[in-house]
């Protein structure tokens, strides 16, 4: 039922588009990770002044499809003859940077609103008794408020991780070649289907169950205080049960 | 402004609602189904319903729409030769609102479930006890009550979908996106168009946002709030 011959002559293709998949997810999903940090902390604050900006940011972008987006930065901006003649016009014309660009925006909304509901989460309490046992501003920040909230957040920035993995397919419509636009290209050069994006979901499926059972290592990790068999130690929990 | 094509954008808005609505149906299909099969006491029916949500939703929703598309048209064609017709062409219509469908349907499957388990099992218990019938214990103690802890799943999962619409504009269906591709090769106006496109789907979004939050308040008539703060 399978080619096998159309399978080993695309493979190469396949894993040229696998790395540009990758790549894409790395360079936006960290850019998104670096950005949300403080827009969280701005979004959750209770100053109007700062909370709304953040949140029409986040509001718009969460509001309005990928796509869209994508395609505002890629075909939109050439529009303006200030960016076509600027210094930068280069490094925006690329498809790779406004892919890039509109991924990252993307994210950063998306996390940014995770990362704020973490934080509004944080239990007054946690907060004030690390004030009271004498830690300073910096201390409570960095040994106790931020790995709360990261712990809170981090089932659901797995989720955002994988949507994000999936959402770098949008790309291969502004002629990047990952994954996805390699199975177009496979499917338009041989008409068959299990080979070209039969590959294509084979990878998809691959990295998705990679990156959930990551997740579910780290947040073994950082979430052990909650899992009711870590408080069994390892020589009692071998020995055996006589009942 | 707009170089005269608003008219011609703002129909397409009618284009991508009507993908949008007939796709909800479809999803709204595939989850119940989903849900009933997985709470089933049936193992083989708990794992069709398992193998779908999993790897549906570990695909990429633009696959699976080239997929059917391009899937759809080998197998019709097949069928246009064994049967001697001539040629048709898959109607994009189709394959877009289906394949959206069965994508959030596999979404929809574990709001529908996480519903359903969320009713007291003595309500239905006591329905059965007062001599109701099965379709009278479904339509009057089991739906309402479900429909009000579905609603913050189903709002997600309609406003995901409804951005999601935007991708049948690769696959040639004339939605709101493609008019603006259309309207921007003409005019050499990208931004304002897509811009103008962006602004319609975020109004769409408030406007959904808005009916679904009444909605949920409707439904939950009846329910004591718990007061925060």
């Amino acid at each position: 039922m399978i080619n096998w011959q159309i399978v080993s002559e695309t493979l190469p293709f396949f894993l040229d588009g696998l790395w540009i998949t990758l790549l894409l997810l790395a360079l936006s999903i960290s850019a998104g990770l670096v950005l949300s940090i403080p827009l969280s902390v701005a979004r959750a604050s209770a100053n109007p002044w700062i909370r709304i900006p953040v949140w029409s940011y986040t509001y718009v972008i969460r509001g309005t499809p990928l796509l869209v987006q994508l395609f505002i930065i890629y075909y939109g901006l050439p529009q303006f003859e200030a960016i076509r003649e600027s210094a930068i016009w280069p490094v925006l014309r690329s498809p790779w940077f406004c892919a890039w660009l509109a991924f990252t925006l993307n994210t950063t909304a998306y996390t940014t609103e995770m990362f704020a509901g973490a934080i509004r989460a944080t239990p007054a309490g946690e907060i004030e008794a690390a004030r009271a046992i004498g830690l300073g501003r910096l201390q409570v920040l960095r040994d106790v408020f931020w790995p709360g909230a990261w712990r809170r957040a981090l089932p659901q920035y797995c989720n955002e991780v994988v949507q994000m993995m999936h959402a770098t397919a949008l790309a291969s419509t502004v002629t990047i070649v990952e994954i996805l636009r390699v199975a177009r290209d496979v499917y338009t050069n041989y008409l068959v289907l299990p080979e070209s994006f039969g590959i294509a979901a084979a990878f998809y499926l691959t990295l998705t169950i990679i990156l959930t059972q990551t997740f579910r290592l780290l947040e073994r990790h950082y979430l052990r205080h909650l899992d009711p068999r870590a408080s069994v130690s390892k020589a009692a929990a071998a020995e055996p049960i006589h009942a | 402004m707009f170089y005269g094509y608003l008219p011609m954008i703002v129909a397409g808005l009618g284009v991508t609602l009507s993908v949008a609505s007939v796709s909800l149906l479809v999803a709204c299909a595939f989850g119940l189904a989903g849900a009933i099969a997985k709470l089933s006491p049936s193992p083989l029916l708990r794992g069709v319903a398992t193998a779908y949500t999993t790897v549906i939703r570990s695909l990429p929703d633009l696959l699976l729409m080239l997929g059917v598309f391009y899937g759809g048209q080998i197998l019709l064609n097949r069928l246009v030769d064994s049967q001697g017709w001539d040629y048709i062409e898959i109607d994009p219509f189709a394959a877009g609102t289906l394949t959206l469908g069965f994508v959030f349907g596999a979404y929809l499957t574990e709001t529908f479930r996480g519903a359903i388990l969320a009713i007291p099992r003595g309500q239905i218990e006591a329905g059965h006890a007062c001599g109701l019938t099965r379709w009278q214990v479904l339509s009057n103690i089991t739906l309402p009550q479900m429909i009000r802890h579905a609603i913050p799943g189903f709002t997600n999962n309609w406003l995901v979908m409804l951005k999601a619409t935007a991708l049948v504009s690769i696959i040639g269906l004339d939605d709101m996106v493609h008019r603006a591709g259309l309207a921007s090769a003409a005019t050499r106006a990208p931004f304002t168009f897509y811009a103008l496109t962006g602004v319609i789907y975020l109004a769409v979004t408030t406007v959904s946002i808005l009916v679904l939050s009444g909605v949920e308040r409707r439904f939950s008539r009846g329910v004591r709030r718990e007061v925060v703060r």
